[in-house]
């Protein structure tokens, strides 16, 4: 049983023109077993909250607290959040040529285990889940992500998260760019991933149609850098037919950011 | 002082042809050789215009370090090889084995390895030396080395040629010849190491039909200094994959010439470099495509690391590629990428692509120099993987597309071992 417990996130970043605040003040608790829906507008901040959490450098906190069972998750350097069962499957996997993916991966496995994986137990292992989800084999001697389609992207993010196990899983718009053959088959890959663990997803989207497919147990509204209003699935048939129009309109904050 | 890098000519990625504008005189001889007199008063000049070629030292100007073959060069720091001053005292090791490493044997099988005198008539068969310090190696040297292969051997059994220097204070001028006759295939290495300053002509002579897989290694000690040209001579349908890799040294500076002889040349030359703190390696490279039908592909890869506080570390690139009148049906490209792993570290990279004939497959080239990728460090960290593992991985991973070339497998997992060490050294 694991919980991951977001108290009064505040986070900022660098611009031209100072230091900008992006999320203000975000409370939220996410444990195992559980799938929570984070829905928002553009530039309401979903994605800094998910890079936050896995410490990009980029991201300064100034205030709160992000706790995995009670460990203080910001006190952590990037590769330790992974270790320690953080996993962000990011919205723009990052090329890095040369990189084989099965080197990658085996390399991951390594660190997130604290052991090498047996070879012939890996090999198998790494087969299936790329068959799962519908990878060609080939794709193992590719340089991590160059040249790879949207969808090749997110299947491999799913694919590492399949494989690396984490207690808490933070999926950036994994549903973004991708058809809905492949969101499919990419959606298969994360419910069989909850099924065969206590996983908790936090799965971070701007449209509702990966939660056909992605049960979640709680939605939140995520407008102007916190949660805006929090309810069950119902919440995401509200926001499919009226839009975050009643949840933006409680925000002044945003209007003020609109040009004069 | 910090300087992230200076990349002269044009953009990354961009091919670029310069057109017209060039005094080249396209004799016979594939070798340009052009009367430096009248470039003299021309602003618009391609080095390669400059070109001059010769075996006389007294024919080359003593470098000043304004001309732009010596411009980025430390002369200072070449101990006299340039200037005259630098006299030989001591000898050069030249040994030929068959095989690499600790599979190696003395057994040559046909393989010739002989010691012969400045007058042997097949030297300068691979080129002949366009600068000062290579005039001088060629006069002083008291001997050549000629190997010679005469058929096809098994990409299993590569040639190792070692190279040793004279010792630390010690001076020497040097002259191998690597020559492979009509349809001999061979791999080989010729590995560069030891003390002492040493400059050197070293020339591949590759017949027609022939096959010359080497991988050039510069693994000099802290103290050396080894200035050399590379003569590359291409016959009719030869190959030659030429794979240069620089690893120590003071000062290195290597000039590789691609000379085709003939239609259907295909030439590969990779580079590798890894320079540290105070260490000055530079590259300049000349593809001069004379005739039809010839292939080209450069693609050079360095990795720079300065000591914070210390001397930087400093790399050369010049690339130049001339595709003249004649050489219709060219296909060329060159890439040179340097990765700067700390701030004290300078990059300098210049290619340089002219183009006489509108009649080719292909041209072009791509110069880029820059940091840490920070995206990539993260991607790999946030997958558990420790920042120091990341990094080499990374670096592995640009290194990565040259160091498959190497067909040695022994050579490959040293030239690993070596790059794992330098990331070591710094804690990367």
């Amino acid at each position: 049983m694991s919980t991951l417990e977001i108290r009064d996130l505040h986070v900022e970043v660098e611009t031209e023109s100072g230091p900008k605040e992006i999320l203000r003040g975000v409370d939220l608790t996410v444990n195992s077993n559980e799938t929570h829906a984070i829905m928002g507008p553009n530039g309401s901040g979903k994605s800094t909250l998910a890079y936050s959490i896995a410490g990009h450098p980029k991201y300064t906190v100034t205030q709160g607290q992000v706790l995995l069972d009670g460990e203080d998750v910001l006190a952590m350097a990037v590769d330790e959040r992974a270790r320690a069962g953080l996993f962000l499957a990011m919205q723009y996997p990052v090329e890095v040529p040369g990189v084989s993916m099965s080197n990658f991966l085996r390399s991951a496995a390594t660190a997130t285990r604290g052991e090498a994986p047996k070879v012939r137990h890996w090999v198998k292992e790494v087969k299936g889940a790329m068959s799962d989800l519908d990878i060609d084999p080939a794709f193992a001697e590719r340089s991590v992500n160059e040249g790879f389609s949207g969808g090749e992207k997110k299947r491999h993010e799913v694919l590492q998260m399949s494989l690396l196990k984490p207690k808490i899983a933070v999926l950036d718009e994994t549903d973004s760019g991708l058809d809905v053959d492949a969101l499919r088959v990419v959606s298969k890959g994360v419910n069989d991933y909850k099924q065969s663990s206590d996983v908790g997803v936090l799965l971070i989207t701007h449209y509702t149609r990966i939660l056909r497919y992605i049960a979640p147990d709680r939605v939140h509204v995520f407008v102007n850098g916190r949660v805006a209003a929090s309810g069950g699935p119902e919440l995401a048939d509200e926001l499919e037919e009226n839009g975050y129009e009643r949840f933006l309109g409680a925000s002044s904050a945003t209007k003020e950011e609109q040009p004069a | 002082m910090t300087r992230a890098s200076e990349a002269t000519g044009q953009g990354p990625d961009q091919p670029v042809a310069q057109v017209g504008g060039g005094i080249i005189d396209a004799t016979d001889s594939p070798v340009l050789d052009v009367d430096p007199g009248i470039n003299a008063t021309s602003p618009k000049l391609a080095p390669w215009e400059l070109r001059f070629t010769s075996y006389d030292v007294e024919a080359f100007e003593v470098p000043r370090g304004r001309e732009e073959q010596w411009r980025f060069t430390p002369l200072r720091r070449l101990r006299g090889l340039h200037d005259g001053s630098a006299t030989a005292t001591g000898r050069i090791g030249v040994s030929v084995v068959s095989g690499f490493g600790d599979a190696a044997s003395s057994d040559l099988g046909g393989v010739r390895h002989e010691t012969v005198g400045r007058d042997d008539p097949r030297l300068g068969d691979g080129g002949i030396p366009a600068d000062r310090v290579a005039a001088q190696a060629w006069s002083a040297a008291p001997e050549a080395h000629v190997v010679t292969v005469d058929e096809a051997r098994s990409e299993d059994e590569p040639l190792t040629v070692t190279v040793t220097g004279p010792g630390e204070g010690q001076s020497v001028y040097a002259h191998v010849q690597l020559r492979l006759e009509r349809h001999a295939e061979a791999v080989v290495v010729l590995d560069h190491r030891g003390s002492g300053t040493v400059a050197a002509n070293t020339e591949f002579v590759v017949a027609d039909g022939a096959k010359l897989t080497v991988v050039e290694v510069h693994d000099w000690a802290d103290d050396a200094v080894y200035v050399g040209a590379q003569h590359l001579s291409v016959g009719r349908d030869a190959t030659i994959r030429h794979t240069s890799v620089t690893l120590g040294g003071d000062l290195v500076r290597l000039s590789p010439v691609v000379n085709y002889r003939a239609p259907g040349g295909d030439v590969e030359l990779d580079g590798l470099y890894f320079a540290d703190g105070g260490q000055h390696f530079e590259q300049r490279l000349l593809v001069d495509h004379s005739v039809p039908n010839c292939r080209s592909r450069v693609t050079y890869k360095g990795a720079l690391q300065g000591a914070e506080g210390g001397t930087a570390a400093h790399t050369v690139w010049v690339g130049d590629v001339l595709i003249r009148k004649a050489a219709e049906g060219t296909d060329t490209y060159e890439l040179n990428r340097n990765l700067l792993l700390t701030d004290n570290a300078r990059a300098d990279s210049v290619p340089n692509l002219e183009i006489e004939t509108g009649e080719i497959v292909g041209a072009g080239h791509a110069s880029a120099t820059g940091r840490f990728d920070d995206e990539q460090l993260f991607y790999l960290m946030a997958r558990g993987i420790p920042e120091a593992q990341a990094r080499r991985l990374v670096v592995r991973g640009f290194f990565g597309e040259v160091i498959q070339k190497v067909r040695v497998p022994a050579l490959r997992d040293r030239l690993e071992a070596a790059i794992e060490a330098e990331l070591e050294a710094v804690g990367v």
